[in-house]
């Protein structure tokens, strides 16, 4: 899993059925002491999750295994709202 | 598997059912001379793991099998924690 910080919401009104119903939206992959890193991915919440949280994401086929996305076309959920991440000194 | 660091931990009240009671925590992957290689990342400890220690670690589905029968949303899952590990020098 990674940390992620929520940056966006996405709207798709065309898109796979399994889809419909689904919140999708943008995050920044993030290193533990809060420094962005990498691209920009579309995940779908899981845990209403909203702009500006920290959040734990789930990449491939094992974000099919967050709560509803059995059988969807997706890739990375959100499962998990971070309260906290302590990083031991000097790493 | 992979060789990594536990360098921290994390804390999430709210998140997927399959998660709770589970330990997180935050990995640095290291190279076979204890370096750093590549970025951190969040797995979910099935052996016992603490910060500080160096362990292997599994990624993909295969990262919820210790959970089984649960169908734990994890992609990454610490499976073993290293004694000692002897590399045979030029070889690596």
């Amino acid at each position: 899993m990674i940390l992620a910080r929520v940056v966006g919401t996405v709207v798709a009104t065309r898109k796979d059925p399994r889809l419909v119903s689904t919140k999708l939206l943008v995050a920044r992959p993030m290193d533990p002491h809060g420094k962005s890193e990498g691209s920009y991915l579309v995940a779908v919440d899981t845990v209403d999750a909203g702009v500006g949280e920290t959040v734990l994401i789930v990449s491939g086929s094992s974000a099919r295994m967050a709560s509803g996305m059995k059988d969807c076309p997706v890739d990375a959920a959100i499962v998990g709202i971070i309260d906290t991440v302590d990083v031991a000194r000097g790493d | 598997m992979q060789l990594a660091k536990v360098v921290g931990d994390v804390v999430a009240t709210r998140k997927d059912s399959t998660l709770h009671g589970m330990k997180l925590l935050v990995l640095q992957p290291i190279g076979a001379d204890g370096s750093a290689a590549g970025r951190t990342l969040v797995a979910a400890d099935a052996v016992g793991a603490g910060v500080g220690e160096t362990v292997f670690f599994v990624r993909g589905k295969e990262a919820s099998f210790p959970f089984y029968p649960v169908e734990a949303a994890v992609d990454a899952g610490i499976v073993g924690i290293v004694d000692s590990c002897d590399l045979i020098d030029g070889l690596n």
